[in-house]
């Protein structure tokens, strides 16, 4: 098990540097904070949702823009189980709220200082022992339900992804208009 | 150039840019989506595996992601490596802007719950097995799924993406109700 420890160098050196820049931009962006998650999930600050579409957004644009330029980039698609999706989403939803952290953001959250970001991604190492003792039951039961695959918007319905990212840059605009809006309202 | 740096907060959506310009990166030098999660179940089985490696090895989900006794696969890999670089990043920019924080029961749950530190870990220790196993259930966490599978239009991300803001929703007004945003 810890003959083969470490994968070779450039592929640490690689991680090493995408998780520096991404811990760099995460505190930057103020969601390494308990109260700017909790924030926003009682709509009060949003700026959670404010990165995560951007992000989203922006990405799709240049995965899909540089796969249409014929650029040899593959996707990475988890696999959907419609019950393991949305029930693993509410249970997530529900640590995430009272944690105030996610996986990452909890990991950044230490590395700026956050005391209580320890004892959270401690629990997270332990939960992952329990997942998987409780994996072969799981699978079994739950994550057999509503497979079907490696699926994405466009692969189910046929129609372009550029459907889908335009509607997404409409739907987002939207949002953060509104989210201005409300924010206007506020001061 | 460097006040850029020393600034305390960034745009949300520099930031998300910034994220989604990373992720163009990962993709198409690295064939590899960001992803945090899997990461905590690498270090379980390497902390389990300290005591007994035949327990972990003859464990399915361990078996997926460390290989098996004759094939191991490596534990310190690319995502691992960016989870450790996760606390190295945010420290440098946290130190750049002066806005390191020592934070060990946050205001709003002090408003809640009282200034007890022993009650605010054991919540976030319990929290973050909570986190981790619907993570690990739905396949990714919100940088995996959320992000990474959000902007690969993939189903199974957006199922997630909305049950967690849905629960996280419902959560966070059961915890602390009205009042509560005035505390945050």
């Amino acid at each position: 098990m810890f003959e083969n420890f470490f994968a070779n160098p450039t592929t640490i050196l690689m991680g090493g540097v995408t998780g520096f820049l991404f811990g760099f931009l995460l505190q930057k962006g103020g969601v390494t904070r308990f109260s700017v998650i909790v924030g926003q999930f009682l709509l009060k600050d949003f700026t959670v949702l404010k990165i995560m579409l951007t992000a989203i957004v922006v990405g799709s644009v240049g995965i899909y823009g540089m796969r249409a330029l014929g650029f040899d980039i593959d996707l990475h698609i988890k696999a959907t189980a419609l019950l393991g999706n949305a029930l693993g989403g509410l249970i997530f939803g529900a640590g995430m709220a009272v944690l105030g952290y996610c996986p990452g953001t909890a990991v950044a959250a230490i590395g700026e200082g956050s005391r209580h970001a320890v004892p959270g991604v401690i629990g997270m190492i332990v939960g992952a022992g329990l997942y998987a003792e409780v994996y072969p039951w799981v699978k079994a039961n739950i994550l057999n339900i509503g497979n079907i695959g490696k699926a994405t918007l466009p692969s189910m319905t046929g129609w372009s992804a550029w459907w889908f990212i335009l509607a997404l840059f409409v739907l987002a605009m939207g949002i953060f208009n509104l989210i201005a809006r409300l924010e206007q309202k506020k001061l | 150039m460097i006040s850029i740096f020393k600034k305390a907060r960034w745009s949300p959506y520099a930031v998300g840019t910034g994220i989604g310009i990373l992720s163009w990166i990962t993709f198409a030098l690295m064939n590899k989506a960001l992803g945090v999660s899997t990461t905590m179940v690498r270090t379980a089985g390497a902390v389990e595996g300290l005591v007994s490696e035949t327990y972990v090895k003859s464990n399915p989900y361990f078996l997926k992601y460390l290989g098996t006794v004759a094939e191991p696969n490596p534990i310190l890999e690319w995502q691992f490596s960016l989870v450790v670089m996760l606390v190295v990043g945010a420290f440098c920019a946290s130190l750049l802007s002066s806005s390191r924080i020592q934070e060990a029961v946050p205001d709003l749950w002090r408003w809640r719950f009282g200034s007890s530190k022993r009650l605010r870990f054991a919540g976030a220790f319990l929290a973050g097995i909570v986190v981790i196993f619907g993570a690990r259930l739905a396949g990714g966490c919100t940088s995996g799924h959320g992000i990474s599978g959000g902007l690969q239009l993939a189903v199974s991300s957006w199922i997630f993406f909305l049950c967690l803001f849905a629960s996280g929703i419902v959560t966070a007004w059961l915890l602390y109700g009205k009042g509560g945003k005035d505390h945050v």
